[in-house]
């Protein structure tokens, strides 16, 4: 009797070790269809089929090999958060999934009537600029402040609002927590005044592909010609 | 017999072990009040919670660090906390010479500190809690109107390396907590709700165009110069930063 329950606890032990020691590996690159008259500009589809207005067959795009990075994240890195945050799709993922691609960063939440439509638009303005070329290089991220009234579907209809939608677009719920961390991180400063509204700074972030925080342009309707030109030097290392 | 003798001896050594280790906590009475910057300059709730009695003492944070080697010195990393992290220690995990075990821990980040906390089953109090006990003074729970109450405040600022005196070496306050005036600044959880002076950044006061909604945030007692200082050194705080009279305590929800 005792020796099954040593062995019993053994093993209870050793699920306990391994499972700390569990390292998941996920697959970030996937094949993406275009039409290859580009009838849609750079729209991509997941899946083979034809082009809804040149009924050509889409062809797998022709983006470049994503480039290949060490496992290792320094020391400054905002993937060192281990933070979960649900997308606009609903899916669960922590930042460091986000790794791979120059990263924009803006705090936002959707009932927000003064500052954020302009952020907004100032995040479409630096997408503008950036050549489409990038596209597959590039993650415009808007993280809510808001975390209890911006849930997932909420973040859904804003990015259709505001014309954010496609994969380089991407909306963040996190943990009221998670949140502030995130936000420490970013030096934001934000407080809740009331339900549904908030005092918050303005700011952009720019992150490179590993995470590293590399360029804040503060305020609104600000030049972004800087941000711009950080965020094409990301591309470059 | 001898079972539950035993028992009871085990039991007195489990209870003064585990009250070693859990820092001496009191319950404050949640209630309203106005702070110095609140929502709309109204009243603010806050909830019945535990609070530490004494900020997190040197001693108690060695211990915390050879528990969580990642806190070391030698092994946290800069996103977490800048690099006078601990800076006055002799090593990794040993105090130096003239830093008492009894002294309050600073140089710590809010990172640092929010972790402490919730190793031990705790966490940071927010601005408005923290606020809301040191609004009290030996006898009543809301001294703020009172000259002598900002006096010792405002004279405490300008008394050098209060930081290295003990723990309990100030008054014990209505809710019989310790040192929230006097000994050295704390963490919040929140700090970076405040957005009085901008970021003291490139941005000026109140900047509509960097702060959303900045001109619902103003100050309701301008005269509580005390307070108004305090908000100040929140304002000016990143979560990384670390300083030599800033420590921190942990607070906890009533079950």
């Amino acid at each position: 009797m005792k020796t099954i329950k040593h062995l019993l606890f053994f093993i209870a032990f050793s699920t306990l070790l391994s499972a700390c020691n569990k390292k998941t590996t996920k697959e970030i690159s996937k094949t993406d269809y275009q039409c290859p008259m580009e009838c849609e500009g750079d729209k991509v589809y997941k899946e083979p089929g034809s082009c809804p207005i040149c009924k050509m067959d889409l062809k797998p795009s022709t983006k470049k090999e994503v480039k290949i990075l060490s496992d290792e994240i320094s020391e400054t890195s905002i993937f060192n958060l281990t933070s979960s945050w649900n997308t606009e799709d609903g899916e669960t993922i922590q930042l460091k999934e986000l790794k791979g691609k120059t990263l924009v960063m803006v705090m936002i939440y959707t009932t927000c009537k003064a500052a954020c439509p302009r952020l907004a638009a100032d995040m479409r303005n630096i997408e503008a600029k950036i050549p489409a070329k990038y596209n597959n290089e590039i993650n415009y991220v808007l993280v809510s402040i808001d975390p209890v009234y911006d849930t997932p579907e909420r973040l859904k209809s804003f990015s259709k609002e505001n014309f954010m939608e496609g994969k380089k677009w991407t909306f963040l719920q996190g943990t009221e927590d998670g949140v502030r961390e995130f936000a420490n991180v970013l030096s934001v400063k934000y407080k809740q005044i009331s339900p549904l509204d908030f005092s918050h700074s303005n700011i952009i972030s720019v992150f490179n592909r590993i995470g590293e925080l590399i360029h804040q342009q503060e305020g609104l309707g600000v030049d972004n010609k800087e941000t711009i030109s950080k965020i094409l030097e990301t591309f470059q290392n | 017999m001898k079972t539950s003798m035993r028992l009871t001896v085990w039991m007195l050594l489990f209870f003064t072990v585990y009250a070693n280790c859990q820092s001496k906590m009191v319950l404050i009475k949640g209630g309203e009040y106005i702070p110095l910057y609140g929502r709309d300059s109204t009243k603010v709730k806050v909830k019945n919670f535990y609070i530490d009695v004494y900020p997190v003492t040197n001693q108690e944070f060695v211990t915390f660090v050879k528990k969580n080697p990642n806190w070391k010195r030698s092994k946290t990393i800069r996103l977490f906390a800048d690099s006078s992290y601990l800076s006055n220690w002799k090593s990794d995990t040993e105090l130096n010479e003239h830093q008492k075990e009894k002294s309050p821990i600073t140089n710590v980040s809010w990172f640092a500190a929010k972790n402490y906390c919730e190793n031990q089953g705790k966490r940071l109090p927010t601005v408005d809690e923290w606020e809301y006990v040191a609004m009290a003074n030996k006898t009543m729970p809301d001294a703020r109107t009172l000259k002598n109450y900002n006096k010792f405040i405002l004279s405490w600022y300008e008394k050098p390396k209060t930081y290295n005196q003990e723990i309990g070496s100030t008054f014990e306050n209505y809710w019989k907590v310790y040192d929230l005036h006097g000994l050295v600044w704390e963490w919040t959880s929140d700090f970076n709700s405040v957005l009085i002076t901008g970021e003291s950044r490139k941005d000026v006061d109140t900047d509509s165009d960097l702060f959303c909604g900045s001109a619902a945030v103003n100050a309701t007692d301008l005269m509580n110069y005390a307070a108004f200082m305090r908000y100040a050194i929140r304002g000016s705080l990143k979560a990384k930063y670390t300083m030599k009279n800033l420590g921190f305590r942990c607070v906890k929800d009533e079950k």
